[in-house]
């Protein structure tokens, strides 16, 4: 058996003489740059930030880093090993590794299609937000006249211009679930550009890919540094930044928040989707993915704190200026109702001021009906995902100067950043389609790009419909959160027990030159797996406790702008489990299907040849 | 004579001081805003724009097709505040009895423009309470500016695609070609080259060895132990 093992470990491999037809990275720049591409998308613009504010600050970067420690990077360098050591995609990795795993291959497959899909709505969104960007004023910063041009539209006047410009111009969104609405035109136009987009990026694989990365990769660091010298020069950014990072410990205590940490950075790393298993296929045999590993996860995770920086700046500014909105808004009613010379009261007086009329007007005060303004209550209004983009950004770069140019810069940021990791993720599905080969060879690869985009188009037109945000959240919580933690279990079991850790550490040190030191071997074979199986029971045991419910914007609401709380309909609960069943039914489904074709196999070879004799081919 | 005036005017001034009260009949409020609009410019508000406010009221009344004979002394302004505010009505000439509420905010509603720009001030910071803003007609393009840059973006990558497309036809003809050529060529380098066996000998010096294909690599082919 040693004697085969070494032969494998020679340069070449079985089929190998297609190798020089696989495609190459052109340098390893690009290679790294796309799996930081890949890595950094928009969670770690709208995520990361909304998860340190709500776990206290500064202490939730304790149990960030233990995850990233202990969980991150050894399931990362995983991926990067076998990819670069197998050189297939991750339909190929699992059936060379055992047959039987074959189905985490499939899944894998699955699951990167299934997010291409509604990623690239969220991109739909970005594309649309960044067009409506080169007007001034912008057309989310004002009411618009109702039809009989009286007044302004009273749904805008209920909520405020931002809530409308995103739930009723821009989603047109209907009040329940089950009405699912027309498909909205300029949504569609949008959608149709970002997969035409998508399509001339990855037309030629990483030929391509390779060469739109160096812009997608990099243009959003810029961005960033640009928000974050302006963000830094705002009022009230200091303040933002104090609230972010001031640590509160005990919030430690909480599962919680290590069960979130330990998520964060598993998603944040996009883990167990197969592209980065993809993209180490095209390296050349011996590199050093060690070292890869390591680089790649510390820029995700750095780039999440610089993000978030950037990010609490901009929200410090927009909470001081809702505060002195509020405290004008104050003024101006006591001024009117006593009469005061216009302006005489300032905002720094405004306390004093209160009191005194307080104490000696209290009857005339309490009709003016003031509401208390606290900076602290401004601090505490997060949010995360698309409301942090499309709603309290957005009205805070309208107050910004030129604010036009912001939102051209901070929506083209957006779109750079998913647009690389849609390169991964398309890379998830196309790879493991041309290793199979599946397709004769004459069919170009143009051809099978442009299908594979066109079905996705085609598929995600539904996130079109009046009801497709309260799809797109069903798909972002069902469909890719449990399977992608089940693939990266058996990834990690896959590798250390079943292709043998012996043999993989054989077979790292053979790449890089160096035998992976017990650091690895521990997380490889203990570590990983014990945390992986501890957050995947943890997780589903939330999700069995908390009834699924989604927030409904429905303009005949008693409490509107208030969201209504409904319940999914049981129909809908039927579609979230089937998603969240179809990527990982492979995994059984695939081991049954090669145990019964073993077993066929086992009993054509016993039954006696028709001359008597029992001979067993070679 | 003298004596018989001081009476009348007496008569008039509380005739008037009636009809101009705060929350009297047909009577409305102003509120100005001089330093939220104007800053450091903020003129200050005394007799002469009282004079130019009534002016304005007067000319808007004016404007209304039966009203031509109002005169800036029937507009009356009272509870003048540091705010500034005010409380006005406009009595009407023949009798003496104020115009109606109705007429005064539609004549108001008209002339809304140009009594703002009188006084450099807007919508927000001319304030007639109960007098609901005029909006201009609406100012939108014919095409949504959207339309324009997504043509723009869509057009460029369109012709990428194409552009990309081509290209890779042309390579692929090119290196259909070149395979035909090289087929001519291998038979010229076949010389240079020692042979033995048909297979050329450099490829033979490899130190790590050479796998034998025809050797099945497959374990499962072994029967198990």
């Amino acid at each position: 058996m040693a004697m085969m093992s070494s032969v494998l470990a020679t340069d070449t491999l079985p089929g190998d003489s297609k190798d020089d037809e696989r495609p190459k990275w052109d340098n390893k720049f690009q290679y790294i740059l796309s799996c930081i591409g890949f890595a950094v998308g928009l969670g770690n613009i709208w995520r990361f930030p909304y998860l340190c504010q709500t776990y206290g600050g500064g202490a939730f970067l304790v149990p960030y880093f233990v995850a990233l420690i202990f969980e991150g990077i050894p399931l990362f360098h995983i991926e990067l090993a076998i990819g670069q050591r197998l050189r297939k995609g991750s339909i190929g990795v699992w059936s060379t590794i055992s047959p039987y795993l074959k189905g985490v291959g499939i899944g894998c497959f699955f699951v990167s299609f299934l997010v291409s899909l509604y990623y690239n709505t969220i991109l739909m969104w970005v594309l649309w937000y960044f067009l409506n960007s080169f007007q001034s004023p912008l057309p989310w910063s004002f009411c618009p006249l109702n039809e009989n041009k009286t007044g302004l539209v009273e749904e805008c006047q209920l909520s405020n211009t931002v809530n409308y410009f995103w739930y009723r111009q821009t989603l047109n969104i209907s009040a329940d679930i089950n009405e699912s609405g027309t498909p909205q035109w300029w949504l569609a136009m949008c959608l149709v550009a970002c997969w035409t987009i998508v399509y001339i990026c990855i037309i030629r694989g990483i030929e391509s890919t390779g060469k739109a990365i160096y812009f997608t990769a990099l243009f959003p660091y810029l961005v960033l540094t640009v928000f974050l010298i302006q963000g830094l020069t705002l009022p009230g950014a200091t303040e933002g930044l104090i609230y972010l990072f001031t640590p509160n410990m005990s919030i430690l205590q909480n599962p919680r928040v290590w069960l979130d940490a330990a998520t964060q950075i598993f998603f944040s790393l996009s883990l167990a989707f197969g592209g980065h298993i993809a993209y180490s296929s095209y390296n050349p045999p011996k590199n050093d993915c060690e070292k890869d590993a390591v680089t790649i996860a510390v820029v995700n995770s750095m780039t999440s704190l610089y993000a978030s920086i950037a990010v609490f700046s901009v929200l410090g500014f927009k909470a001081t200026n809702d505060y002195w909105a509020c405290v004008d808004r104050n003024i101006i009613s006591i001024i009117n109702e006593f009469d005061f010379p216009d302006q005489s009261i300032q905002r720094e007086d405004y306390l004093a001021c209160f009191t005194h009329l307080n104490s000696t007007q209290s009857g005339r005060m309490a009709r003016l009906q003031l509401k208390s303004c606290h900076l602290q209550d401004f601090l505490d209004k997060s949010a995360s995902g698309t409301g942090l983009a499309f709603i309290i950004f957005t009205e805070a770069m309208v107050h910004m100067p030129g604010s036009p140019g912001w939102a051209v810069l901070f929506f083209g940021m957006l779109f750079s950043l998913g647009l690389s990791s849609m390169f991964g993720n398309m890379e998830g599905v196309l790879t493991p389609i041309l290793d199979m080969q599946i397709l004769p060879k004459s069919v170009p690869k143009e051809l099978i790009t442009a299908v594979t985009c066109l079905i996705s188009c085609l598929f995600a037109l539904c996130f079109t419909l009046q009801s497709g945000n309260y799809w797109l959240e069903i798909f972002d919580n069902y469909a890719a959160s449990l399977n992608l933690l089940i693939f990266a279990f058996f990834e990690v079991i896959g590798v250390s027990y079943v292709y043998g850790l012996t043999r993989f550490c054989d077979d790292v040190e053979w790449m890089t030159g160096r035998r992976p030191n017990i650091y690895w071997q521990v997380t490889w074979k203990i570590i990983s797996p014990l945390l992986l199986l501890t957050i995947f029971i943890a997780y589903i045991i939330l999700m069995i406790l908390k009834q699924p419910t989604y927030g409904s914007w429905d303009p005949q609401y008693d409490d509107f702008p208030i969201k209504q709380e409904k319940f999914y309909p049981g129909w809908v609960q039927v579609v979230s489990v089937m998603l969240s069943l179809l990527p990982c039914i492979w995994i059984p489904g695939i081991a049954i299907f090669q145990l019964i074709n073993r077993r066929k196999r086992k009993g054509k070879n016993s039954w006696p040849a028709p001359d008597g004799k029992n001979s067993i081919n070679l | 004579m003298l004596v018989a005036l001081f009476p009348t005017l007496c008569l008039v001034t509380v005739i008037h001081a009636q009809l101009c009260r705060p929350d009297a009949e047909n009577a409305f409020k102003v509120r100005l805003s001089l330093k939220t609009a104007l800053g450091d410019k903020a003129y200050a508000w005394n007799r002469n724009e009282e004079y130019l406010f009534k002016a304005m009221v007067a000319f808007s009344l004016r404007t209304l097709s039966n009203r031509e004979t109002i005169e800036i002394s029937n507009v009356l302004l009272c509870n003048i505040t540091k705010r500034v505010s005010f409380w006005f009505v406009v009595t009407d000439p023949s009798k003496n009895q104020t115009l109606p509420a109705s007429e005064v905010q539609e004549a108001i509603r008209m002339n809304r423009n140009r009594i703002n720009n009188a006084f450099f001030l807007n919508d927000q910071t001319l304030e007639f309470l109960e007098i609901p803003t005029t909006f201009g007609p609406p100012t939108e393009p014919s095409t949504p500016t959207w339309i324009i840059t997504f043509g723009a973006v869509f057009f460029i990558v369109a012709v990428g695609i194409v552009l990309l497309i081509i290209s890779g036809i042309h390579k692929r003809r090119r290196k259909s070609k070149a395979s035909r050529e090289t087929g001519d060529v291998e038979d010229k380098h076949e010389t240079m080259v020692t042979i033995e066996n048909g297979i050329p000998c450099d490829t033979l010096d490899s130190k790590e060895g050479r796998i034998n294909r025809a050797f099945p690599a497959d374990d499962e082919k072994f029967t198990p132990l």
